[in-house]
């Protein structure tokens, strides 16, 4: 599952360490690091931290779909 | 075009290309089909790699939290469309709406999205470049290569540059033991982007973490042993820095050579396009098919005296390429401007930067909460008294707030006051930005409107 944080959203209220701390840390009193690639058994922690986030600033994969690197193809 | 049923045929069976398969690209992808975009999509990327997030490249990633290799953007969508990835676009058909790949394909459109970004400005001598040991950091490759190295325990890395990329590779050294020298060719690290005051605070907490921070210095060599690796750097006080990694970080380049003799008004400062990402040529006229979004995008905002701002912040270009995507498929009086206030983020040594607004462009700050000397405050920019930006460090809560003055274009010195009074929270003092015309490592954000004393330019009447 790819995640990514809008980081300019994001204003450190921490839920998502508290929910997730798998995935998500707090460095320091404020900046938040997580791991961009999360271990498919987090699914409903994830789906939890998102939804539990007051900025909404936690986007996760919608869809599975992962781009094919395809040189030649039309 | 009004009526005619042409934007009716675009949206059913037309032909969107888009350059640039990163951040900009697939958000501009997913929103065009999002807005019900039914026509053929293609997707041009030189990078063999499926759109991926830049920012933890020089977070996680170089403190060993997180693969370079796993950093993929999330969908946020079924994106339908045909990928080209490693395959570099090499020219742009104007008269023809075609694009020109290096395979020797050829990419017809009716609408066209630039999103080509920027790359990692190499270090200027070629020979001391290609040195084993010598880094650049924009991609995910470089990313890789640069914590593989990391993670093998160098005697010391020397980054040249102290802009936020440089401070966020040696924060992340520190972080894990390894010695690090920063050279900075300006007073302090950080001081395109934020000024001298401000930057005082990024040098002291670099000193405090153990970096060795050289500031009012230039590299003038790098030195390889006889097996080509990199062993020393040469500095411009005569000193030498024994090191194993260089980490150049120097600001970025657009990438827009591929569009030259194409027409389209691209260069060096990016892509100038209107408010509502449509390219202009160089005749300064307004194309209808080409849109621009992202890094590589110069364009004229409002709230900053409609100056063309060339901005490298990931939160722009997610918001250029919705306003891209919704304008190609939208009649003139639908269209929207990009009009967001620049936001950015940072985080090193442990503490959470942010700015809004062009803190560059101003002239004076306030430190309106917390202090200086605590490493926790706000500070508010100010231009021909106005409040023109912000910065926080740790106490981004508050950057909501300042982002609506700027928008309100509240009086500086701000009126109401100060919510904590400290010593430094009581007056404006000068900002302290290094002379505009002394090129810096890349403040994140710059003004590239052509200044009347610009005199590089030829001005050349057509008839
Ligand atoms: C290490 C690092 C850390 C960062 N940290 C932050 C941060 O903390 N906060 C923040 O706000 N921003 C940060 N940024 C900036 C942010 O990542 C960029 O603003 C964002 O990636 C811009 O997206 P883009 O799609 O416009 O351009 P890019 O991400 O540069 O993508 C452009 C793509 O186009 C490709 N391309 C170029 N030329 C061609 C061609 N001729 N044909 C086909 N494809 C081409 C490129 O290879 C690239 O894949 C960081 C950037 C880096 C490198
Ligand atoms: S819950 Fe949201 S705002 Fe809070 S730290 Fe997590 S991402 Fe940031």
């Amino acid at each position: 599952m790819s995640i990514a944080v809008d980081l300019n959203r994001c204003q450190g209220y921490a839920q998502c360490a508290f929910l997730a701390p798998e995935i998500f840390t707090m460095h320091g009193d404020e900046a938040l690091l997580y791991d961009p690639d999360a271990d498919e058994a987090q699914r409903e922690k994830l789906a939890q931290a998102a939804a539990a986030c007051p900025v909404q600033a936690i986007l996760v994969d919608a869809v599975d779909e992962p781009a094919e690197a395809v040189p030649g193809a039309r | 075009m009004l009526g005619d049923g042409a934007l009716e045929r675009l949206r059913h069976e037309g032909r969107i290309v888009v350059v640039g398969a990163s951040l900009a690209g697939l958000r501009a992808a997913e929103t065009l089909r999002a807005k019900g975009f039914a026509g053929s999509l293609t997707m041009i990327g030189d990078e063999p790699h499926e759109p991926y997030d830049r920012p933890p490249l020089s977070k996680g990633v170089l403190l060993g939290r997180a693969r370079a290799d796993r950093t993929a953007l999330p969908r946020l969508r079924t994106v339908d469309a045909t990928w080209r990835l490693g395959v570099p676009a090499t020219a742009l058909d104007m008269a023809g709406r075609k694009v020109r790949l290096a395979d020797g394909d050829e990419v017809p459109y009716d609408r066209l999205l630039i999103a080509t970004g920027v790359r990692a400005r190499p270090w200027p001598r070629e020979e001391e470049a290609e040195l084993d040991g010598v880094f650049v950091l924009r991609t995910r490759d470089e990313g890789a290569a640069l914590a593989r190295r990391l993670d093998g325990g160098p005697r010391r890395v020397l980054v040249i540059g102290g802009g936020f990329a440089g401070s966020e590779v040696a924060s992340a050294c520190r972080e894990r033991g390894i010695p690090v020298t920063v050279a900075e060719r300006g007073a302090a690290p950080l001081v395109g982007a934020l000024g001298g005051v401000v930057a005082a605070v990024a040098a002291g907490l670099q000193r405090e973490h153990g970096v060795d921070l050289r500031c009012g210095i230039m590299v003038t060599a790098l030195e390889g042993d006889a097996s080509g690796r990199v062993r020393a750097a040469h500095l411009s006080d005569g000193s030498t820095v024994e090191t194993d990694v260089v980490v150049v970080s120097l600001g970025a380049l657009r990438n827009t050579e591929w569009l030259d003799g194409s027409g389209l008004g691209a260069g060096p400062r990016g892509i100038a396009c209107d408010a509502g990402c449509r390219a202009f040529d160089i005749r300064g006229i307004v194309t209808d098919d080409i849109y621009a979004a992202g890094d590589v995008a110069r364009s004229p905002h409002p709230l900053f005296g409609y100056q063309f701002l060339s901005l490298e912040h990931w939160g722009n270009a997610v918001a250029q390429a919705g306003i891209a995507a919704h304008n190609m498929l939208s009649e003139s009086v639908d269209r929207l401007p990009h009009m967001d206030v620049p936001a950015f983020w940072s985080s090193q040594f442990g503490v959470n930067v942010k700015s809004v607004g062009v803190p560059s462009m101003a002239t004076d700050i306030m430190i309106t909460q917390g202090s200086l000397d605590s490493r926790r405050f706000v500070g508010v920019y100010g231009y021909q008294g106005r409040v023109i930006g912000a910065v926080s460090f740790d106490q981004g809560r508050w950057l909501p707030f300042y982002k609506e003055l700027i928008e309100r274009t509240a009086p500086f010195p701000p009126e109401f006051p100060t919510v904590d009074r400290h010593a430094d929270g009581q007056r404006p003092m000068d900002a302290d930005f290094p002379d505009p015309s002394v090129p810096s490592h890349g403040p994140t954000v710059t003004l590239s409107g052509y200044s009347p004393a610009d005199r590089r330019m030829t001005f050349v009447p057509a008839h």
